[in-house]
């Protein structure tokens, strides 16, 4: 991949003396300012305030912070039903679309690869829903899923097979939203996939033929092996992805039926926004910042892992 | 990025290039701050970007109304248009329920609210609370001739927050009951000019369901009850409140739900389903299309869902919801009203113009009501031409006897309240729960919110 060409040339003792010289220091640190101003001002800024918050009862509605509630909003969090349900859902919607992501990203970037012609169009084809707004995805989806008149319930019904309520049902509303997300977002991994598979020499497959391995020999041991690496990326990727889910969601289902597709950044919404309850959000979001830095650092030795066996 | 070490900077010289760096940053900017100047009368991105009123002189309007309502909400902002060529309108849809009033709470918070706002009367309180609703004084309202006097009673009285004036009632929405007229005929339930006869307490109401699910051959009733949490939520606060019962007090922070009462209503409902008399499982589409299919004589839901009744051509009528456990008639109801959110920027022209707005719909009313609404506005209540509107006079005087949610900050249509306990009574009528056990579920349910410090 592209980072292991970049690597190598920022190693070099030139490059490291810029970086370390007074001379290299001040103008590299105007030209970050831009970035860091407004890092420090919308994100680290905001994250901290957040913190603060979520130590009080803060309303949206009131100036200030409110009354201080020591730790009452995280004991009240994790003795609520609710934050763990959505969360729960939060996290089953990512075992639902993960490994389909990751695997399907695989299978057809494999296939993308091996086309001989229109390349271009397979690559395009694959990569195109990722660009779509979620609003625009959603609207798509539920027409496709709406009962008895909807494209998949009609031809379902052409098969003499009675279609469930897909999002209307509590059973399968996470199910349908994972199969929308999954044609929404594989292109991503296909694209990731693919950056992968071209960076692996041509002369392996070659001499592996020539040693008489078939096509699925070389799979199994050349490129599987030689692509762990964008592997962990993309589950790593894949995952916070998932864990971050809200938009289709909130847009396909509101979080019904019956809550039953409420996620973790929904409970929070609706907590901080529509009861004006910031502080206790701010307390319940922290957790769940917990939750996505914990998986995060997996990443993080994983990665570092694999580095020093390469 | 892997120029980092190669020291001839490319960007800054394309030969044969006139434009320096410096002359087309600077033309861009030009152009960007010419086209925010030129269209910040007009775009609503410029507006948005340097925060001024899109277009003043117009009346900026929000509702949460679709189907029947929201056509007929269209058709009487058309009126507003063609009568009052001088003042524009912007008006926007939203989605019911909660994620409208996070969008209109979050407008106002940020200054840019709009001028005029539909509010559910029980949600409109939760605003009132977290100050975000302007009061309107009655000689601003007299210049557009509107006082107390000439709306109904009890939607003015109950829109009061603390004496002070929020929100104009446009309408008292009652929970009601339409019946099947060929199913009710059969029955022997109609009198002699085809309507409903009076029913009265629960004996005659049982015998009435029993009768009609003969005549049907199928059932008595339907109420929405899977999936739904509002419709349980009205049937049982009617009732409840038939016995005089209270669920909350002290604005939210006390419960006091009479267990006596409480589970009278309750047996009663759970009664319906186990007597085979109502559908044990039905949602609110499935509850319409079983009503509208003659497979159940009466349907107990808001008035609102005549129109799909007219649609359908199902020959049915609309009666007030009877008083079934007997104390003083109540039936649960809601009013939608108009708010005017506060508005730092707003001056004495704007808020006339809003008032207008606020005005012309009240003068429309006949096209309101026509969706069943029980009109607020009295000129019109009381006039011949709401008389001749039937089925939706029929019912008109339940408005005088209208329950209202209790204010809670956590409690309105479509609110957190309304899921528990609507939920809850759902389950019981299902027959999931014991009326015991979701009475317990209900009271612990709403401790939580109750214990909770309100945040407004």
């Amino acid at each position: 991949m592209t980072t292991q060409i970049i690597a190598r040339p920022a190693a070099t003792p030139r490059s490291k003396k810029v970086l370390d010289s007074g001379r290299g220091g001040r103008p590299a640190l105007g030209f970050l300012a831009p970035f860091v101003i407004l890092y420090l001002l919308f994100v680290i800024g905001p994250a901290l305030y957040g913190l603060l918050m979520s130590f009080f009862g803060t309303s949206l509605v009131r100036p200030g912070l409110g009354t201080f509630a020591g730790l009452r909003n995280y004991a009240e969090a994790l003795g609520s039903s609710d934050f763990w349900s959505s969360l729960w859902h939060t996290v089953w919607f990512t075992i639902l679309t993960t490994p389909p992501l990751v695997v399907i990203g695989f299978v057809f970037a494999l296939l993308a690869e091996r086309v001989s012609h229109g390349k271009w169009f397979f690559r395009l084809a694959f990569f195109a829903p990722y660009i779509l707004p979620s609003a625009v995805m959603a609207l798509i989806w539920v027409w496709l899923y709406t009962p008895d008149l909807g494209l998949i319930s009609a031809a379902l019904a052409k098969i003499s097979i009675t279609a469930p309520t897909w999002l209307g049902d509590p059973n399968w509303a996470m199910i349908s939203i994972a199969i929308a997300t999954i044609w929404w977002t594989l292109g991503f991994n296909f694209v990731l996939y693919l950056a992968g598979l071209q960076d692996i020499p041509r002369e392996l497959y070659e001499a592996a033929s020539m040693d008489g391995a078939g096509r699925f020999q070389q799979i199994r041991h050349i490129t599987i092996p030689l692509l762990a690496r964008t592997t962990t990326l993309v589950i790593v990727l894949q995952v916070i992805a998932s864990l971050k889910v809200f938009d289709q969601m909130y847009i396909m289902t509101g979080g019904g039926p019956n809550f039953s597709t409420r996620p973790a950044l929904q409970y929070i919404y609706d907590i901080g926004f529509t009861d004006y309850r910031v502080g206790y959000g701010a307390a319940a979001s922290t957790l769940f910042f917990i939750l996505v830095l914990a998986v995060s650092m997996v990443w993080f030795v994983m990665t570092r892992r694999q580095e020093r066996q390469a | 990025m892997s120029n980092t070490s190669d020291p001839s900077p490319r960007i800054a010289g394309h030969p044969g290039s006139q434009v320096s760096r410096r002359g087309f940053l600077g033309g861009t900017l030009a152009v960007a701050a010419a086209g925010i100047g030129l269209s910040a009368c007009a775009s609503p991105v410029a507006a948005g970007l340097i925060g001024s009123k899109i277009d003043p002189g117009t009346v900026d309007y929000w509702n949460l109304f679709g189907g029947g309502d929201g056509i007929r909400m269209e058709a009487m902002e058309a009126g507003f248009q063609a009568t009052h060529r001088d003042i524009g309108l912007q008006s926007v849809t939203l989605a019911w329920g909660n994620p409208y009033y996070t969008k209109l709470s979050l407008a106002t918070l940020g200054a840019q609210p709009p001028n005029v706002a539909i509010s559910h009367l029980t949600r409109m309180k939760t605003l009132v609370a977290a100050n975000l609703l302007q009061e309107l004084h009655p000689e601003d309202l007299a210049r557009h001739g509107m006082s107390a006097d000439k709306f109904n009673r009890r939607a003015w009285n109950t829109g009061l927050v603390n004496g002070r004036i929020y929100a104009i009632p446009l309408d008292t929405h009652p929970f009601v009951c339409f019946y099947n007229t060929q199913v009710c005929k059969k029955a022997g339930l109609l009198d002699a000019q085809g309507k409903l006869k009076p029913i009265q307490g629960e004996a005659a109401f049982l015998d009435a369901l029993n009768r009609a699910k003969q005549a049907s051959g199928q059932y008595g009733a339907v109420i929405a009850i899977t999936n739904e949490n509002a419709t349980p939520w009205r049937i049982f606060q009617t009732l409840y409140s038939q016995l005089g019962g209270q669920v909350l007090a002290d604005d939210g922070r006390r419960i006091v739900l009479d267990d006596a009462k409480a589970t009278r209503a309750l047996k009663l409902l759970a009664s319906l389903n186990t007597k085979g008399l109502i559908p044990g499982s039905m949602d609110y589409q499935g509850s319409i299309a079983l009503f509208a299919g003659g497979k159940a004589a009466f349907f107990f839901q808001g008035e609102w869902e005549i129109t799909t009744f007219q649609t359908a051509k199902t020959p049915f009528g609309m009666a007030p919801f009877p008083n079934v456990l007997g104390g003083t008639y109540a039936v649960q109801a809601d009013s939608h009203t108009l708010v005017l959110p506060k508005n730092p920027k707003q001056n004495r022209a704007d808020l006339d113009r809003a008032l207008t707005f606020v005005r012309s719909m009240l003068d429309q009313s006949g096209t309101w009501a026509e969706g069943g609404h029980v009109p607020a506005w009295l000129p019109y209540r009381n006039s011949a031409d709401y008389a001749k509107l039937t089925p939706q006079s029929n019912y008109a005087s339940t408005a005088d006897f209208a329950v209202y949610d209790p204010q809670a900050w956590y409690s309105g249509s479509g609110s957190d309240f309304e899921t528990i306990v609507g939920g809850t009574v759902g389950a019981v009528i299902a027959g999931q729960l014991q009326p015991a056990a979701g009475i317990a579920q209900i009271r612990s349910k709403l401790q939580v919110l109750a214990r909770t410090d309100p945040p407004t």
